[in-house]
């Protein structure tokens, strides 16, 4: 991204003024308060909404209205909300829908649905309608569907809000081993310290910090200005267990 | 509960019943679609006052519901549900036609009677027999098949969509009644002024989550048409069952069957 910036119609400001590059196979973190625009740089990212400012290029791409076809065939993105993702019938056929558009024949539309299906754990729920999932496992065919269209960069927003442990932990070791681009969004920073090499720090529509997690995500006085705070396992536990 | 609970719960019970194994769940989808048509279009296609001539369907849809393994429990309480529709359109069909025109017995019946009887009969027939459909075929399939038979792409998408969001939309209406219950808890039901503010922001709501989900379409590559990949195959089974039901159906409709029953009986 180039001076990106972004306004909405009722004229306010989302981005004023995004510059970073990421490279192939790089994992990084987004972090930021509430509407500090981590949203809105990952629909950028996949050509939702086009840059009032600025340019944005995915590849060899600058994303536009004529390159969008080509743009979302590379980026894959997993919303925060897997209601807004899961739109058809089944898991299968959401799965599916992807590969279908890209008119992919059907034997190697099976195999593509089986293997992200596979890749999430989530083998078991074929037949199931979408919309009698669980979270966890909402989120996990959320995840499937963007997988299936073999994307070379993983963009995703929010994606541990409402999980349980567990399922957040099984989501963290699998984000480890995705070796594509991963770009993810997220008010868990312990999530992206587990999981993103580099992080992003936003405020108010700008890029207020960029460099190693480890050492981003411990300096307080950036996190405050950020409007957050330290990760939960850096803050001193106020519980000192019994022995 | 609430009703809106209830309702969905119901919804997901006939989508479940769509899962079982029966022989006619493994028919194919069209051959269901075909034949469930033909069967609506016999049943509107009977006049006001035929009450008799319609009921040898009975026999079909008995079949159908055999075949299909659904607790039959279920198909009561749906029709049940409905049938106040086929109630409130016949209802005043007795005052506009008073003329008698059966007798039985002692008793005489006027036209009215005749025709409100025959509409609440041939609603529950098509009733049923959409319900079988649905219970013994699933949305997705019958959507898939609908498609197939030449639908317009626009109008499957559309009813794809409309099942998928059916229970999001019913979601967010039951949360807005409990949260609206738990801070008003004398008044059971909102007041006309509330109900209009929750109705702006439930279309708000809806039309949000629309652009979203038209933003997570178009990220997979959305083109204006879904390309089901539910697999559909026609096999001889198929065949055989379109065959004996349009064949059954028409001889219901072009054979007065109980008249032909009654004169062998005589």
């Amino acid at each position: 991204m180039r001076g990106v910036r972004f306004t909405f119609p009722d004229g306010s400001e989302a981005l004023r003024g995004v510059d970073f590059t990421i490279h192939h196979g790089e994992s990084v973190g987004l972090v930021g308060a509430n509407g500090a625009g981590k949203s809105s740089i990952l629909l950028h990212l996949a050509g939702v909404y086009l840059a009032s400012e600025g340019e944005v290029r995915v590849g060899d791409w600058p994303v536009s209205r004529s390159t969008l076809v080509e743009v979302r065939r590379r980026v894959g993105l997993v919303f925060q909300d897997p209601d807004d993702q899961l739109f058809m019938p089944t898991v299968f056929q959401d799965v599916a829908f992807g590969p279908a558009n890209q008119h992919l024949p059907p034997p190697e539309i099976e195999q593509r649905v089986g293997e992200a299906l596979a890749h999430v754990g989530a083998e078991h729920l074929g037949q199931r309608p979408s919309h009698r999932l669980s979270g966890g496992e909402r989120r996990a065919v959320a995840l499937a569907t963007v997988l299936a269209l073999h994307p070379d960069i993983l963009l995703l927003d929010e994606p541990s809000a409402g999980l349980d442990p567990m399922t957040r932990r099984r989501l963290i070791r699998w984000l480890g081993s995705f070796e594509h681009t991963r770009i993810v969004a997220s008010h868990d920073l312990d999530l992206v310290l587990d999981s993103c090499e580099r992080t992003l720090v936003l405020a108010a529509g700008r890029i207020i910090a960029d460099g190693p997690t480890w050492s981003l995500l411990t300096d307080a006085a950036l996190l405050e200005r950020a409007g957050l705070e330290l990760p939960l396992r850096l803050q001193g536990s106020p519980v000192t267990p019994h022995r | 509960m609430t009703p809106i609970d209830r309702a969905i719960s119901h919804l997901h019970s006939l989508d479940a019943s769509a899962r079982l194994d029966s022989p006619l769940g493994r028919l194919d989808a069209r051959a269901k679609v075909l034949v469930t048509l033909g069967f609506l279009v016999t049943v509107a296609s009977f006049g006001r006052h035929q009450l008799l001539q319609p009921l040898p369907l009975v026999i079909l849809l008995s079949a159908g519901w055999a075949l299909s393994e659904i607790p039959v429990r279920s198909l009561g309480f749906r029709l049940a549900i409905a049938s106040p529709v086929a109630v409130l359109i016949g209802m005043w069909n007795p005052l506009f036609e008073p003329e008698p025109m059966l007798r039985l017995g002692s008793m005489v019946v006027s036209a009215g009677w005749v025709s409100f009887l025959s509409i609440l009969e041939r609603f529950l027939l098509g009733m049923a027999a959409v319900l079988l459909l649905i219970g013994s075929t699933g949305v997705d399939a019958v959507a898939a098949a609908l498609g197939r038979l030449g639908v317009p792409r626009v109008l499957v998408t559309q009813l794809l969509l409309l099942y998928r969001y059916v229970f999001v939309l019913a979601a967010e209406v039951e949360r807005m009644l409990r949260a609206h219950s738990l801070r008003a808890p004398n008044r059971p039901r909102p007041e006309l002024r509330t109900v209009r503010s929750m109705l702006g922001e439930l279309l708000l709501r809806s039309l949000a989550r629309a652009e979203r989900v038209h933003a997570a379409m178009l990220c997979r590559g959305f083109a204006g048409e879904l390309r089901a990949v539910t697999p559909l195959r026609l096999g001889l089974g198929d065949a055989l069952f379109v065959l004996a039901g349009l064949g059954f159906l028409a001889l219901v409709r072009l054979a007065d069957l109980p008249r032909a029953i009654g004169n062998l009986l005589r």
